[in-house]
């Protein structure tokens, strides 16, 4: 049944190559349940074994003995019953194989979707950034809803139902060549003739059904967008031309779906009639054979014959009705499989982030928490093994980087920060602020030029250890659905019940925190949605206060804090800021005039920098900005 | 609830009632087949007669043409209707979404009507199509079947009406304990869904923090919960398929030892007894069909409800009798103007405002996150209603003017601005279809966004992705004041337009505005103390009330909240590009 959770989705691509995607999809089931799915293959087959034997029974029923009875006076029906009793055994062992296979397709099923959720999942987290900026995260959300809804819908239903009829199937075929095989030939005949209208009714209707798709994903798009927008629809007094696109677009999803619809309901009756017309033949060829016993053949062998008939045609109708359910999985098994097929982030880095003590002017390399780290570089050619301390001295070599190779968004930026530094980046949006900090902690790669960490080129350091060893707080405030004192400790795992509130008080959030209904206890939901802008930036600076780190990036964004607001966010983050080298893109005055340096950004170059004292002195850009009074 | 849906199926009715006429047509082709095939083999083959076969056997043939016309019309016809009735029913919430007031936004959420309109027509649409097609259809071919059973033989066919009672009733209780225990595990799913979405918006918080493997650990706790949860749910329905086959299979064989008996005392032909069995089948099928219908209206239940909130909601907000279609000027008065966003809550949004504004002044607004200065300038479109008191623009109530002549000569900028997808052109013209390439740049001239325009590749004929995501916060609020600005408003509102926009820019808008618009009247609202201090006079705005109102020089000296907000933001503690006393 599918999720009431849908997310609006763009158009489905047709699958390009479905054998090989089903079975890499088979090769997954199996991987874990393969001795579950051996069962539920012998329980399909018991059970259709089964259900022939049943079938064969009705031929015997009149053959062996009601006809028999007719021509005696006194009948005896002990036989009748012997052979009803031994036909209710095989009933009985269909029944529980059915059962069976049932239970443990659930089971399958169920089990192979978590695996494959939790699967995405862990691979999702280990991609890089690149593939959240290039995926929509309405595309990445309907991987994990729709398209494992598809799939459940296969593995549960589609699959055994083909296993299941392809035995039933065999076996039919076998059991009507056994009984008379000119009967057998008329209804292959019918069979041929049944899977040609299938084929081209299915295919008229995968033909309309990808159309309804992409009509589908154009109007909830169109929805989704207008939804969001409705306020300022309102606004501009347009909504006659909203609905008037709207009402083509949704025009247009009528007709495909007509169509898809329309043929695809084709199939059912097609089928079915057909099936009753192969029926009639058979049972007037078969009685034209019976009336003159050709080959022995008899009225009991006709009925049996004539049952089987429509055990043959079922299936195969069966097989058709699952043939839009299985065009729908694949594609969002397509999907499913590029996602995990996406190379993860790569990590060369072998230099690690440990804890050291100082003995006798020496560091070592210390199993506990001692306050101090080092950088374990392990040197490759040799095996040595250098420490040196972790500091937070940060260096900038010629870095050009663009998030495409085409285009170039730093071109040639040098800069240096000592331990403890203050380093401020300002200039208009766009200018490549925020891009610079993304790279001190490699979420992009640079496309030339050096970046060293305590006088080690970053690409050395593992990915892991480097990012551990930065603080971050970024312009979009994210939180995660728990406990204000668990999104605390997301900084610092360990941490203790003191180190949380030493943390939230060093932020300024302590007192808020206090006052919320539960205190710390107090549950997040919704990315902190029942919290202010401004207390939920408190909560990330605590975050990363946990997490104290030598060297810190604050991506402060402010303009939709009031002034109020702002003052104890910025005092939090002040009190943060001592003691670390501090990178800054920042807003404020206050923040950027005691900088050590301070950089201005223009389309990805530093044009200017020195202090705030130097910059003023200079008169250019910086001043501009300062007082306001820039001219283009 | 039901019946206001199926208004809305409209020009489909035809369809909608031949579908189920069709389906019947079907049926009775199908339940006459066996019986025509029990008469081939007792008065055909049993009496030799060959010409009795064919006869018999071409109406067979007949029946199934017949059956299958039925079959492919229903079908044509089932597809037509439901599709047509979620046309239908998308176009009817959309229009009515179309006459909401910004009150009944809010009470149904953006995310909420998305869903309305996608997924929850969908689910209607589905059921629809399988009530048309199967609602008429499985009770029909199961009495047909039951009819010609009894037909055959009474005493016989005792067996499948006890059968049908027996087996509905179980299914009965199967599928209430199933569809309660499905509806419980769905919002445990969402929940799982909510924290994918969670970790890919927080990607780089994630990251940041090196917490990969404890989100992933998260993840894997929650994703076993949800599959221990669907085991137990799906176990529930899984005895459907062997109970059916037991049932089958024990009418199959009593059947065939009372027949058999039957047929010795000749109470019963073999024929006869071969077109019993095959009603079984018939039968039984039916009553399966019948039972999933009954699940797909249940779950569909909620989807119905949720449309026809839709359908039934009134916009709160309706245009006058004789409506005025002019605004005069740009005057705004606020005479005892309280406002509440809903009827029954207590505490108002607003209280006793009293404002007067004339006609051409620049009129800042400043106040803390809740002070409800959005509030205030969204009642001067009258986006909202005011609950008491009254709001007069160009000297008369807001009430009296035509909604869409009010809007079209106040323009708001909206604080959550949205661009839509579309070259700049178009999404400029929503200001004025009828807008001119020159007026369109001359107006960004004025937002200061012509000249990031012309730098882009295409310029004015770039694409804007939806929601405008391929442009910065800066360049997108520039654009959201230039399609204000072609309207050539009487007043403009600008809520907190500017606040990505660097200091130096805005003041250059600002000076535009006074430039080149000076007769239009201006109200902004804004955090940065120099957005608003060269305003001819400043609004203090204070938990719903107006602590202050005059200009710069007269607040500096008299009003405590403003000169607090001045000093934090100007002695050493303002924007880095703050004008500072110069």
């Amino acid at each position: 049944m599918p999720g009431p959770m849908r997310t609006v989705r763009g158009p489905k691509q047709q699958v390009k190559n479905p054998g090989k995607l089903l079975a890499r999809l088979m090769k997954y089931v199996f991987r874990d349940y393969l001795f579950p799915c051996v069962l539920v293959f012998l329980c399909i087959f018991i059970g259709v074994i089964a259900n022939v034997q049943g079938t064969l029974f009705t031929r015997n029923l009149i053959d062996d003995y009601i006809t028999p009875f007719l021509l005696t006076d006194t009948p005896d029906f002990t036989p009748l019953a012997r052979a009803i009793g031994r036909v209710a055994i095989f009933y009985g062992v269909g029944i529980v194989s059915t059962y069976l296979y049932n239970r443990i397709m659930v089971y399958v099923t169920q089990g192979t979707l978590r695996n494959l959720r939790n699967e995405l999942f862990a691979h999702m987290e280990k991609l890089p950034i690149k593939y959240f900026d290039t995926h929509a995260h309405g595309d990445i959300m309907s991987i994990y809803t729709n398209d494992i809804d598809t799939l459940r819908q296969m593995i549960s239903q589609s699959i055994p139902q083909i296993i299941n009829s392809t035995f039933t199937i065999i076996s039919v075929f076998f059991s009507m060549l056994f009984l008379n095989i000119p009967l057998t030939a008329v209804t292959l005949v019918m069979v041929a003739v049944m899977l040609v209208c299938t084929k081209m009714s299915a295919g008229r209707s995968g033909k309309y059904f990808v159309e309804q798709q992409i009509n589908l994903g154009r109007v909830n798009g169109y929805i989704e967008e207008m939804m969001k927008g409705q306020k300022v629809v309102k606004v501009f007094c347009h909504e006659e031309e909203t609905e008037e696109q709207f009402r083509e677009w949704n025009d247009a999803l009528f007709v495909s779906a007509d169509r898809a619809n329309t043929f695809a309901n084709f199939l059912g009756p097609i089928n079915a009639q057909l099936g009753n017309i192969s029926y009639v033949i058979c049972a007037m060829v078969g009685g034209v054979l019976a009336l003159r016993h050709v080959g022995g053949f008899t009225l009991g062998g006709l009925a049996s014959f004539l049952t089987f008939n429509k055990s043959f045609s079922m299936p195969i109708n069966q097989v058709s009705q699952q043939f839009n359910a299985i065009v729908m999985a694949m594609a969002g098994a397509e999907r499913i499989f590029r996602l995990l097929d996406e190379e993860p982030e790569a990590d060369n880095g072998y230099v690690t982030l440990v804890h050291v003590r100082e003995e006798d002017g020496e560091l070592k390399e210390s199993a506990q928490r001692t306050g101090r780290w080092a950088w374990k570089h392990t040197h490759q050619a040799d095996g040595s093994v250098d420490y040196k301390e972790l500091k937070g001295d940060v260096v900038f070599d010629g870095v050009d980087f663009g998030y495409t190779d085409e285009k170039m968004v730093l071109h040639d930026v040098k800069l240096f920060a000592e331990p403890g530094q203050k380093i401020a980046f300002v200039g208009s949006t766009g200018a490549g602020k925020t891009t610079i900090t993304n790279l001190i902690n490699r979420f992009y790669d640079i496309q030339d030029g050096k970046i060293r960490y305590d006088g080690i080129n970053v690409n050395k350091i593992r990915k892991e250890d480097l990012r551990r060893s930065l603080g971050i707080v970024l312009q979009d405030t994210h939180l995660f659905t728990g406990t204000v004192r668990e999104n605390i400790r997301f900084g610092k795992l360990d941490a203790t019940e003191e180190e949380v509130v030493a943390a939230a008080k060093l932020a300024n959030a302590d007192g808020f925190i206090r006052r919320l209904p539960n205190g710390y206890e107090t549950m997040l939901t919704g990315d902190g949605a029942n919290l202010s802008q401004g207390q939920r930036q408190l909560l990330a600076i605590a975050r990363a206060a946990i997490a104290d780190p030598p060297v810190l990036i604050l991506d402060e964004a402010t303009s939709s804090i009031d002034t109020r607001t702002e003052r104890i966010v910025q005092e939090g983050m002040d009190r943060l800021m001592k003691g670390r080298t501090t990178f800054v893109i920042a807003h404020r005055l206050s923040t950027v005039k005691n900088s050590d340096c301070i950089m201005v950004l223009e389309q990805g170059r530093i044009i200017e920098r020195g202090t705030h004292a130097q910059l003023l002195e200079e008169r250019g850009k910086y001043y501009q900005l300062y007082t306001g009074n820039a001219i283009a | 609830m039901i019946r206001r849906i199926l208004k809305e199926v409209k020009e489909y009715k035809a369809a909608s009632i031949a579908t189920p006429l069709f389906m019947l047509l079907e049926v009775l082709m199908e339940t006459l087949i066996p019986f025509l095939m029990a008469s081939i083999i007792d008065e055909g083959v049993n009496a030799g007669n060959m010409k009795h076969i064919y006869r018999v056997g071409a109406w067979m043939v007949a029946a199934a043409a017949v059956g299958l016309f039925a079959g492919m019309a229903g079908g044509r016809y089932g597809a037509k209707a439901s599709a047509g009735f979620a046309r239908n029913l998308r176009g009817s919430m959309f229009h009515q979404i179309q006459t909401f007031s910004f009150a009944n936004i809010d009470k149904f959420s953006t995310a909420g009507l998305v869903t309305r309109l996608t997924t929850d027509v969908t689910n209607v649409q589905n059921a629809y199509q399988m009530i048309l097609r199967m609602f008429t259809r499985a009770p029909a071919s199961m009495l047909c079947a039951m009819f010609m059973a009894f037909q055959i033989n009474a005493r016989l066919s005792t067996i499948y009406l006890v059968a049908v009672l027996l087996l509905g009733t179980v299914l009965f209780f199967i599928i209430r304990h199933a569809t309660a225990t499905f509806q419980q595990a769905f919002p445990k799913y969402d929940a799982l869904n909510a924290s994918v979405q969670e970790n890919v918006s927080a990607i780089r918080v994630v990251k940041a923090y090196v917490r990969e493997e404890e989100e992933t650990g998260k993840f894997q706790r929650a994703s076993e919960n949800i599959y221990r949860i669907f085991v137990k749910a799906e176990n529930n329905v899984i005895y459907n398929a062997p109970l059916m086959m037991f049932t089958v299979y024990t009418c199959i064989l009593l059947l065939s030892w009372m027949g058999a008996k039957m047929i010795v005392s000749s109470e019963l032909t073999t024929g006869e007894l071969m077109s019993l069995l095959a009603y079984c089948m018939n039968i039984l099928m039916s009553l399966m069909m019948l039972s999933m219908v009954f699940v797909m209206i249940s779950m569909s239940m909620a989807s119905i409800r949720r449309i026809a909130e839709v359908l039934d909601e009134e916009s709160d907000l309706q245009n006058p009798m004789h409506p005025v279609k002019e605004v005069a000027d740009g005057s705004i008065v606020f005479r005892n103007v309280d406002f509440t966003y809903h009827k029954d809550s207590a505490q108002p949004v607003l209280k006793n405002i009293n404002l007067e504004i004339h006609s051409g002044e620049t009129i800042g607004i400043l106040g803390g996150t809740g002070s409800a200065k959005s509030s205030l300038v969204s009642l001067v479109s009258r986006l909202y209603d005011v609950t008491a008191g009254e709001l007069l623009v160009g000297g008369r109530n807001v009430k009296e003017y035509d909604m869409e002549a009010l809007r079209n000569q106040v323009a708001v900028v909206l604080q959550n601005n949205v661009l839509f997808s579309g070259t700049i052109y178009e999404n400029l013209r929503w200001g004025d279809k009828h807008a001119t390439e020159e007026e369109c740049r001359e107006v960004c001239r004025m937002a200061c966004a012509d000249e990031f325009i012309r730098k882009l590749p295409q310029g004015y004929e770039t694409h804007i992705e939806q929601g405008g995501s391929n442009v910065s916060g800066g360049q997108r609020q520039r654009l959201c004041i230039a399609r204000a600005l072609l309207k050539k408003p009487k007043i403009l509102i600008l809520d907190d337009s500017t606040s990505a926009v660097d200091t130096a820019t805005d003041s250059r808008i600002r000076r535009a505005f006074r430039e080149e618009i000076p007769d239009t009247t201006k109200l902004i609202i804004a955090q940065r103390i120099s957005s608003v201090q060269d305003a001819d006079r400043i609004i203090v705005m204070e938990e719903g009330r107006i602590h202050g109102f005059g200009t710069h020089e007269e607040l500096l000296a008299g009003n405590e909240i403003y000169r607090e907000v001045y000093e934090s933001q100007t002695s050493g503690g303002g924007d880095f590009d703050e004008r500072e006393g110069e």
